[in-house]
């Protein structure tokens, strides 16, 4: 029978707070849980959650998820147009955007115009006008740039004259690939399609592109993590700091473009270039990233998340065991400091790929390795620790390769998983941009948005049809 | 009169400390009404029929509503400025970089399981929807569980206890709101000392009475095992109880085993007077309202009632010879008849006014032998339902802890507000000839219900009409010295008040009906 009558009773409390004291007036330990109602008072998430607590499937799943994830090798390998990278842009017109997937009709206003800049790129059509003629008439189609083994940031257009990075998982062969950072400013991801968007955009498929893949292949190909851990040693968190990242980057690339045959201002158009943007490195991390994720997808009964997204309109999570579902809620509006002139008025609900990071450990979940981001919410270097340790509490693990040195060199907090957030009401924290909603205008700002709990809630319900057995009625 | 409507999203509290705001608010100069609730459905709909908000407010169960009512606008904003103030107070938490992640709160079982891994026992108290998942989860990380909280769904309590039994954990409740495991008071739970009596018991009081009537004859308690209200129904087949029962058997610290229990289904009750036939220790069942015949043996006693299972229980236990049941005692009849002179000629009626649900089922199925038809919110038979649960009625014993008074409200135990106004509408009955209660003292219950009750009663009396007349006021207090109250200085402000006070629950009946027999009108042979 149960031995708990010869062992000193150590009680933890769900509930009133009174009951805890009177256990602890007489000198047993109690400790208060804070307790609420999960996920906005939903019944069913906590039936949910209780079939997968302690599930010893899941337990199983998730650890070989995770290892998985942290087997993955991710190496730069070249970079080449995106027809030729992804089957369904060289047969259709198919442009892919950022985010769970949404119609033309509700997007946000930085993902049409980006849209219509990318029509106007590949020359479907001479005017803006006709450009969103066209992108409204069907006869060109919208996917998730997730569904076609890629990622972008903000709006994260990829249309098929586009150069795009590509990176492979030297563990596992699995490929992602991800666009190349335009810079600051009036840019095509925030929405902006003017001559100057364009002119940039058709040199950097004619000059960047073919440059960097030279130097690249030069390389022998660009082990990605040890650049990345590297970089977390340097003040960057790789999602909205990428300075370091991208000084690394150019430093491996140098050799290889002096040598690429290119003519010497070409080369120094390109490396002015890259030099002049602080997140150029930033599509290469978040391609890493997706990579290392993939690697853990489709491990039946997991709940590791694989990746996080928004489109403007609405926020998705996908998750291991729960193979190509998108689990959304509406996307929330980021917390944070604006650019002079501009206010909480003037912003587009969050936006881009770029959560994938997180999802990877990084950005938000390693703010502890940049305390500098947390100034854009008015917080503290110790706030930035508070956070990295929070997200700890909703992972799986720590990642041994890329470690941060304020936490004594502990390994960044990784693999999201689904069950805790629901379970413990911590949603992941992301580092992020700020749009204008209105096309074109740019970036207005940076700050903090949370994960909605929704998205986890959903997908650990569609996990717990998956688990048989009896089932809590509730009623 | 103005009246201002705020909501705080994502502001979770308890129900327990959102009372004591309401409270607090009420309190705060010019307000005349004042509430604090989480935005669920159900109190919205509370609030709508109390006419504090429109029609309009839709349901957001995480974000805290509060609504103030007061005598002019400044009153009222300021007092929602001083509510904002309190409620930021409280939830400052101090962050601090220097120390580990065991600084931030945990906000799961299963977190607060990684920062205390040895923790071996949840206590659940969480509204009901929530409940059965929270307890399931519990089980599932390996912890003994009790849940408080009712309103769990049958299906729901009996899938817990199978997997409970299945993993050798224990799972008392749901709607269990007594326990001491290892002396550890769990709920509502008395200071007992430990001894070698074992209980379990499906009657919450029932239990707080039998340990506290056992640590005034010097004999302690082992463990006061819980099993939830609903336990020795015939759906769940008394899954705890028997589990509880193998549990003290196998207990080398307890040697003499009291099983209590509200009236069980009969074949239930059958099968665990099996069971502790089965097992070498002497087992006394109190099964209140049940007459199971002729199932005593050589190690199965029967007690009528919650006093005589402590009796028989401490004698087992001192090695002497189990007493037979008794009536009352000779000295409390002497006090009977002595103070029935003070009643008028119509004054007729008991007035019970019970915060144990276990108690005013006890003192029913005394009185209706000893004082005839009893009415009730909880009676035991149904042609004897109060009409109005707000008005009495003849012999009247009122549950104030059932549902219909506790909705919106805390618990009788721990706030007296509504039976003191009962208590006074009694009073004020002309009717009215005793009026019975039970105070309850332990962890977890009112810190001082003996001054608040003392206080009533001197108002009261002080606006009945001096006719020379009086109503009698009979009480029994369930504690022991060792409560935080301490029973002997409740007892002695309760005496002060010129209460009548009987030693056990039983007792308290007993000697009110034997008052109202003794009344001028003998209301009581009717």
């Amino acid at each position: 029978m149960t031995q708990l009558f010869s062992l000193p009773l150590k009680v933890l409390n769900v509930g009133v707070r009174s009951f805890a004291e009177s256990v602890a007036a007489v000198g047993a330990e109690a400790t208060q849980i804070e307790w609420r109602p999960p996920v906005d008072g939903q019944v069913n998430a906590g039936h949910a959650l209780a079939r997968l607590i302690n599930e010893s499937r899941i337990e199983e799943a998730n650890r070989s998820a995770l290892a998985a994830f942290l087997d993955a090798q991710p190496v730069l390998e070249d970079v080449r147009s995106a027809r030729d990278l992804i089957p369904g842009l060289a047969a259709d017109r198919l442009i892919l955007h950022a985010g769970p997937p949404v119609a033309w009709e509700r997007m946000c206003g930085p993902m049409q115009g980006a849209i219509i800049g990318a029509i106007l790129f590949e020359e479907w059509a001479v005017s803006p006008e006709d450009a969103a003629r066209l992108a409204a008439s069907g006869r060109v189609a919208f996917a998730p740039c997730h569904h076609h083994d890629a990622v972008g940031p903000m709006a994260g257009i990829i249309s098929p004259s586009m150069p795009v990075w590509s990176v492979t998982n030297a563990a596992g062969h699995n490929r992602a690939l991800s666009g190349l950072n335009e810079g600051l400013g009036k840019v095509l991801r925030f929405g902006a399609y003017n001559a100057e968007v364009l002119k940039r955009l058709r040199w950097m498929a004619a000059v960047l592109g073919p440059a960097l893949s030279k130097a690249v292949k030069a390389a022998g190909g660009i082990e990605l993590k040890p650049l990345m851990a590297q970089s977390l040693h340097m003040g960057d968190e790789l999602h909205n700091r990428n300075t370091a990242g991208s000084s690394l980057l150019l430093k491996k690339l140098l050799p290889g473009l002096l040598q690429s045959g290119a003519p010497l201002d070409a080369i120094a158009d390109v490396a002015r270039f890259i030099a002049g943007n602080d997140h150029f490195f930033l599509n290469v991390s978040m391609a890493a990233c997706k990579a290392m994720l993939d690697a853990a997808h489709g491990v039946r009964h997991s709940s590791l998340v694989t990746a996080m997204a928004r489109n403007g309109v609405e926020f998705g999570i996908r998750m291991s065991g729960t193979g190509d579902a998108w689990f959304t809620a509406p996307a929330p509006i980021v917390d944070g400091l604006y650019f002079p002139g501009y206010g909480p008025a003037d912003a587009a609900p969050d936006l881009g790929d770029s959560a994938i990071t997180e999802t990877a450990g990084l950005g938000g979940f390693a703010m502890a390795a940049a305390p500098a981001i947390v100034q854009f919410v008015g917080g503290t270097p110790a706030d930035a620790e508070a956070n990295t340790r929070r997200m700890r509490r909703i992972s799986l693990g720590v990642n041994p390769a890329f470690t941060i040195p304020a936490l004594g060199f502990a390994g960044s907090p990784v693999g999201i998983d689904a069950r805790k957030v629901v379970d413990r009401g911590i949603s992941p924290v992301m580092n992020t941009g700020i749009a204008h909603h209105t096309a074109g205008v740019g970036q207005v700002g940076a700050g903090i948005s949370h994960a909605p709990v929704a998205c986890f809630a959903q997908a650990i319900e569609a996990l717990a049809q998956t688990i048989p057995g009896r089932v809590l009625d509730g009623v | 009169m103005p009246r201002i409507e705020k909501t705080l999203p994502n502001l979770y509290r308890d129900s327990v400390a959102l009372m004591q705001l309401s409270a607090r608010i009420e309190g705060y100069p010019g307000v005349t009404r004042a509430t604090a609730v989480m935005a669920t459905q159900a109190n919205i709909d509370l609030l709508k029929e109390a006419k504090l908000i429109g029609p309009d407010l839709s349901p957001r169960p995480n974000d805290l509503l509060i609504v103030i009512e007061g005598r002019d606008d400044a009153a009222v904003a300021g007092a929602l400025k001083q509510t904002e103030e309190a409620l930021q107070q409280a939830s400052r938490i101090p962050v601090d970089a220097s120390t580990g992640p065991a600084a931030m709160p945990a906000t799961s079982l299963e977190m607060a399981l990684e920062d205390k891994p040895g923790a071996n026992f949840a206590l659940i108290s969480t509204p009901g929807e929530y409940a059965a998942a929270e307890a399931e989860k519990a089980l599932r990380l390996g912890l003994n569980t009790m849940v408080f909280s009712a309103n769990v769904a049958l299906d729901d309590e009996i899938a817990l206890k199978q997997m409970a039994r299945e993993r050798n954990l224990l799972m008392m409740g749901p709607d269990c709101g007594t326990a001491i495991v290892n002396g550890v008071p769990l709920g509502f739970a008395n200071a007992l000392q430990r001894g070698p009596v074992g209980l379990v018991g499906s009657a919450g009081t029932g239990l707080q009475e039998v340990t506290c009537l056992l640590d005034r004859a010097g004999v302690g308690v082992s463990q006061a095992l819980g099993c939830g209200a609903r336990d020795l129904s015939a759906e769940v087949g008394a899954l705890s109880m028997l589990q509880g029962l193998a549990a003290l058997a196998g207990d080398a610290s307890t040697r003499v085993v009291v099983l209590v229990a509200k009236h069980p289904a009969m074949e239930v009750a059958r099968r665990i007077g099996k069971e502790a036939a089965q097992i070498d220790k002497p087992t006394v069942l109190t099964f209140l309202g049940l007459d199971l015949g002729d199932i005593a043996s050589r190690n199965i006693f029967v007690a009528g009632t919650l006093d005589g299972a402590a009796r028989i229980a401490a004698a087992l236990a001192l090695g002497q010879q189990p007493p037979g049941p008794a009536g009352l005692d000779p000295a409390l009849a002497a006090m009977a008849r002595e103070n029935a002179r003070r009643l008028g000629e119509h004054q007729r009626y008991i007035r019970a006014l019970y915060s144990g649900g276990t108690f005013c089922y006890e003192a029913q199925v005394l009185l209706v032998q000893e004082a005839g038809p009893i009415w009730s919110n909880t009676p035991i038979e149904t042609a004897h339902a109060l009409p109005d649960i707000w008005k009495s009625r003849e012999h009247t014993l009122i549950d104030l802890g059932d549902e219909v008074f506790t909705r919106g409200r805390p618990h009788p135990m721990i706030d007296l507000r509504l039976r003191l106004e009962r208590l006074r509408q009694e009073f004020d009955d002309p009717q009215t000839a005793v009026i019975l209660l039970d105070v309850v003292l332990g962890y977890g219950a009112h810190p001082n219900p003996g001054a608040e009750i003392a206080s009533a009663i001197a108002a009261a009396r002080a606006n009945r009409p001096q006719d020379g007349h009086d109503v009698i006021v009979v009480a029994s207090v369930c504690g022991t010295q060792a409560d935080p109250q301490t029973l002997s200085q409740q007892e002695e402000m309760l005496r002060q008040a010129g209460v009548l006070l009987a030693p056990s629950n039983a007792a308290a009946a007993r000697l009110a009906a034997k008052i109202v027999d003794a009344s001028p009108n003998r209301a009581g042979l009717a």
